[in-house]
């Protein structure tokens, strides 16, 4: 059992152990889809509600293994309901919201190997949350994405406007901003412990 | 042979994944775990081992199963396949050493969403013969752990004086220890990529102006 309070379980998720920045999960969306905002913001939001979902899921699916006693297939079981909770998420999106649907696009199905995902369904059995704590460690978790994520969209797309040399065309400045970023972030560090 | 396949196995089948799709510095894959566990040495190489052994034993099940493996659900099977040796993997390093697992902590099992390992697959493993399929996955492996080596002994030199756990610079050194923290993680794989860059952009130079010469 773990006695953490909420609010320090969502404002630890968010700023001081950033799933992006500290704890380097969700590194593949966070360099490739942040080139402009108003395709970083939904991706966000995407992952922030596939987040919630299979935090539920894990958390019952936990349960079950546990009293079976066969927790060594937590692995294959987590991975398996977190690709139906995406293909899930996105029949439903499909079905009553196509428009939203056709702009997250091939966002959606690559949702499944954003390994903050599969982290956060870890951590969480780790930690030893209850099904609020998760709940609220998934929200946090979720808009702390959302932040890492908005905050590197804009860096770059004013850096579009700026004249860099030939070199550092690419990932490479991508990987500095996120350093920078990263930096700064550390400042929450006294916020929350491990 | 009924199918049309390029069966040789060349140099080229295991280099390719040494430099010029290099995982990590050439395609930009499987990120997460090059930033997270390259804080030292001994943590990078036994990570890069790790990934290189479930790299290799799905692309061997993957390429063998090929023909039985139907389409529509290929992904889900190669993830199934994949987790199954990650957890083989995760009890097998808990068994070796306890300090080594707590060290890579939750990125062992998360290895199954390493996207290098699911493209190897769907882009290799699915089309090749088992054999080739084996030869490339340890090029790429190779490949990796080389990448994860770079990063972690930077790190490990600059945030704490220290490769493979042997102190270098003696008692005044005073460590960089920004370095082993995150954003030393993104900074370090910048300037490597800065450098090969410089690298690449250097010979194609060079290259045209020995065209140039010749004209």
């Amino acid at each position: 059992m773990n006695y953490e309070s909420l609010s320090f379980i969502f404002l630890n998720a968010v700023l001081a152990n950033n799933f992006v920045l500290a704890l380097f999960l969700g590194l593949c969306p966070f360099l490739g889809v942040s080139g402009k905002l108003n395709t970083a913001v939904p991706m966000g939001l995407a992952t922030m509600f596939v987040m919630l979902v299979s935090s539920v899921c894990a958390y019952g699916i936990n349960i079950v293994l546990v009293g079976l006693d066969i927790e060594f297939l937590r692995l294959i079981a987590y991975i398996v309901v977190i690709a139906s909770a995406v293909q899930l998420v996105e029949m439903t999106l499909k079905k009553f919201s196509p428009g939203l649907f056709r702009a997250l696009g091939i966002f959606l199905p690559l949702i499944t190997t954003n390994c903050a995902i599969l982290g956060l369904a870890l951590f969480q059995t780790f930690k030893e949350y209850n099904f609020l704590q998760s709940l609220v460690y998934a929200l946090g978790a979720g808009t702390g994405f959302i932040l890492a994520i908005m905050l590197m969209a804009g860096l770059r797309e004013k850096l579009e406007l700026s004249n860099l040399p030939s070199v550092t065309q690419g990932a490479a400045v991508s990987l500095m901003l996120g350093g920078l970023l990263s930096l700064s972030f550390m400042g929450f560090a006294g916020l929350g412990g491990q | 042979m009924a199918r049309k396949q390029n069966n040789t196995i060349t140099w080229d089948t295991f280099s390719e994944g040494l430099w010029r799709e290099n995982p990590v510095f050439a395609m930009l894959l499987g990120m997460c775990p090059v930033l997270a566990v390259t804080n030292s040495a001994i943590n990078a190489l036994a990570m890069g081992v790790a990934t290189t052994f479930v790299l290799l034993a799905s692309g061997l099940l993957i390429s063998l199963l090929r023909r039985q493996i139907p389409k529509q659900v290929r992904i889900a099977t190669y993830i199934v396949i994949i987790a199954t040796f990650v957890t083989i993997v995760d009890y097998s390093i808990q068994a070796i050493s306890l300090d080594l697992y707590n060290a890579l902590g939750a990125f062992i099992q998360l290895i199954v969403v390493n996207c290098m390992i699911l493209g190897r697959a769907e882009a290799y493993a699915s089309k090749n013969r088992p054999l080739k399929a084996f030869v490339n996955a340890l090029g790429m492996g190779a490949g990796f752990t080389f990448a994860l080596l770079c990063l972690g002994v930077v790190r490990e030199v600059l945030g704490a004086g220290k490769l493979f756990g042997f102190d270098l610079f003696g008692p005044q050194f005073e460590p960089w220890v920004v370095m082993v923290l995150p954003a030393g993680g993104f900074i370090v794989l910048g300037a490597w990529l800065l450098l090969f860059e410089w690298f690449k952009q250097r010979k194609a130079q060079s290259e045209s102006d020995a065209v140039v010469e010749v004209r």
